[in-house]
């Protein structure tokens, strides 16, 4: 049996785009606007967040944090939770380079728009910079290493309050410091009248229509049960809102039969390959206590990489480094003078990279690592590595070395045993977090939507998250999505009166305040 | 953020010719119940693996092991039941495979041939056979280091009450001496 329900607007996905959709169209909300968001997760009580590895993956993150690619290379990490992935990032808060927005060309779309827009959620997600006291060593041996090898490290602005340094970000912070939009946006929107419902999973969307399987609480699980009953409930709409990430957007629209009215959803895809690079000191340091993600070396104009510092956790740096054995083991017992960098490659849009959906409409992404790619990769670990050994680091293991462990003494050699040809697929780890692409804004005969979300051709439909990006953003994505997000939000609020039959008779809104509570 | 983990489904997806595989429909309209998938038959297989990749698997004592293998299955139990199939499949056929080479199978080898094998393995030709390996040693890795006893014994502190749990921010507790020494 399928329930009926009817929204004025449904947003599907409650992330970076889905939350700040919701929030800024609280003020419709407020005015009697029936809007709905739905979350394929689960809602988290705090007590919840454990920071044990095994168990917050499987609670936080899509497949356990193991989505593989078409053919089993690389690892795509992304949230499944009320907040989507903003509930697992580190808070990075950077605003779109310049070049990159100019390079997508998308017409309507300028820079200085989207940073004014990053600014008002930066001072709402209290973004700011850790002071020097709470910069731990794998962070400042990443300044000094970057120092001495002729390089400026940059800090990252965070989007945190209250931060105690547990170091467990990517597992969901157990503090409740990290400002994501479970903690910012969708309380916001909900106190404005906007409805969330959890382990609601969209199946379909049609013709003004979503259709949602709501999921029993299993037992064992974390997380509250769903708002509404389990089952499948058909939900109309006057106007829907896809915004359930780069992966999600592109899979549901290709499993529905509207898919066949939207050329090229699921083309460009890009996700920011990456590397984590290992190095070891001779003395303990401070790694797993701090925030992890404290500064970065921004290469990707000139040699397409990024550098980020990082501190994972024993699993997955263990599965992160190739080989195994004795080797291996002796890396993994000198946990507490270990010092980690991410190495993320800037990829292109390539017709070869794409999501498609199987015959049981799951997402599958098909991933090929193009030269221009695994260069940037192998730069990245080349600088990695003198950064490593600038900082006093004793061994390095670089996963596009052969062997991957370079020793100190073998420093002065470390380009040349860094080389692609040590990139073999399916033996070295990659993974990636930044997932970009399948939607992509620009003109009609190249791309899904406008530079507002709008699909062309399809008024009562729009897209607000990463699947918008035409090409990959080469820096942290969050924050030019809740950017995008807003423009969508504000083009909503401008055609409400249009687009719902007269149920709003607010108009033009984008100049009004939205109230925010905290 | 970067959280890449478990990478199980789809690991195996292809080792299976797709005649073998289950008539798909669309599923994401019902939902499954995924079995436990069963690794009894297996197991000598595992562990060989398992103490190869991990050398210190090897104290790990019965209940460790039940432990170890639950978690794996527990992983794979989410699934498509294919996945799990091809799991079974190529764990039996590493066994098989040395006799190619060394007259024994992989559980019979001596640990050095063992790794050796295993090495080679990881740099097959065929990508399928090198991501069956990768996909192995992850479910491997997970099973052991995700252990809140082996995460202690390696030295991982990692603790919700951050600074406080160590004495205090950097004002107390000591910088890394190698910040300070020229390399």
């Amino acid at each position: 049996m399928i329930e009926e329900r009817e929204y004025d607007i449904v947003i599907v996905g409650s992330g970076a785009g889905g939350g700040t959709v919701a929030q800024e169209l609280g003020v419709l909300a407020r005015a009697g606007t029936r809007v709905l968001v739905v979350e394929q997760g689960p809602r988290l009580r705090d007590d919840e967040f454990t920071g044990r590895e095994i168990d917050m993956a499987n609670a936080l993150y899509e497949d356990g944090g193991g989505f593989l690619t078409a053919d089993g290379t690389m690892t795509l990490a992304f949230g499944r939770a009320y907040g989507g992935s903003t509930v697992v990032y580190t808070g990075t808060s950077l605003i779109a380079p310049e070049r990159v927005i100019r390079r997508w060309h998308v017409p309507g779309l300028a820079h200085d728009d989207l940073e004014r827009r990053s600014r008002k959620f930066m001072a709402q997600n209290n973004v700011h910079e850790l002071t020097p006291e709470l910069i731990n060593d794998n962070n400042r041996l990443f300044v000094e290493g970057c120092r001495r090898s002729g390089w400026i490290a940059r800090q990252f602005p965070l989007n945190l309050k209250g931060c105690r340094g547990s170091s467990l970000c990517n597992l969901g912070c157990p503090n409740a410091a990290k400002m994501g939009t479970h903690r910012v946006q969708l309380p916001n929107a909900e106190s404005n009248g906007v409805d969330v419902v959890t382990r609601a999973e969209a199946l379909e969307v049609g013709d003004h229509t979503v259709m949602v399987r709501v999921s029993a609480r299993q037992q064992g699980e974390k997380g509250l049960p769903s708002e509404w009953l389990p089952g499948t409930y058909r939900i109309r709409a006057h106007l829907v809102v896809l915004a359930g990430g780069s992966i999600g957007t592109s899979a549901l629209i290709l499993r529905s039969p509207i898919a066949r009215t939207i050329p090229h959803v699921g083309t460009g895809f890009t996700c920011h390959p990456a590397h984590i690079l290992v190095a070891e000191h001779e003395h303990p340091i401070t790694n797993d206590v701090g925030h992890p993600k404290s500064y970065y070396l921004d290469r990707a104009e000139d040699e397409r990489f990024v550098l980020e510092t990082c501190m994972y956790f024993p699993f997955i740096t263990a599965k992160n480094m190739t080989g195994f054995g004795s080797s291996h083991s002796q890396f993994m017992r000198a946990f507490p003078r270990l010092q980690m960098i991410l190495v993320l490659a800037c990829d292109r849009a390539t017709p070869k990279n794409r999501i498609t959906v199987n015959a049981a409409g799951r997402p599958v992404v098909h991933y090929t690592f193009m030269p221009e790619t695994i260069d940037g990769l192998v730069a990245g670990t080349r600088a990695s590595t003198r950064i490593f050994f600038a900082a006093g680091a004793v061994r390095v293991h670089a996963p596009s070395a052969d062997p991957p462990l370079i020793e100190r003494r073998d420093a002065a050699q470390a380009d040349a045993l860094i080389d692609a040809r040590h990139f073999l697929p399916g033996r070295i780890s990659v993974s990636a977090a930044h997932l970009m692409g399948g939607c992509a804004m620009g003109q009609p005969h190249s791309a899904v939507t406008d530079s507002y979300g709008r699909v062309h051709g399809v008024p009562w439909l729009r897209i607000a998250d990463a699947s918008l990006f035409p090409d990959a953003l080469e820096i942290n994505p969050y924050l030019t999505i809740m950017a995008l997000a807003d423009r969508v939000a504000e083009a909503i609020r401008n055609d409400a009166g249009m687009l719902l039959g007269g149920r709003s008779a607010l108009g033009n809104t984008a100049s009004r305040p939205v109230s925010v509570h905290r | 953020m970067l959280y890449p983990a478990i990478g199980t489904r789809g690991t195996f997806a292809s080792v299976l010719p797709p005649k073998l595989a289950p008539p798909l429909t669309r599923l994401h309209l019902t939902t499954l119940g995924m079995p436990r998938v069963e690794l009894a038959s297996v197991r000598h297989i595992l562990r060989a693996i398992a103490t190869t990749v991990v050398p210190e698997s090897s104290s790990l004592d019965d209940r460790a092991w039940k432990d170890f293998e639950e978690l794996i299955s527990q992983a794979l139990s989410g699934r498509d039941a294919r996945v799990q199939r091809q799991l079974v499949v190529f764990l039996r056929l590493l066994q098989t495979l040395p006799v190619l080479r060394y007259g024994r199978k992989l559980t019979a080898l001596h640990a050095s041939q063992r790794s050796a094998f295993l090495e080679s393995v990881e740099r097959s030709r065929l990508l399928l056979v090198r991501r069956g390996l990768w996909g192995v040693r992850t479910l491997i890795f997970m099973g052991y280091y995700t252990r809140v006893d082996v995460a202690e014994s390696i030295g991982y502190r990692a603790n919700r009450d951050g600074w406080a749990a160590r004495g205090g921010t950097v004002a107390t507790v000591p910088l890394a001496p190698t910040l300070w020494v020229e390399p």
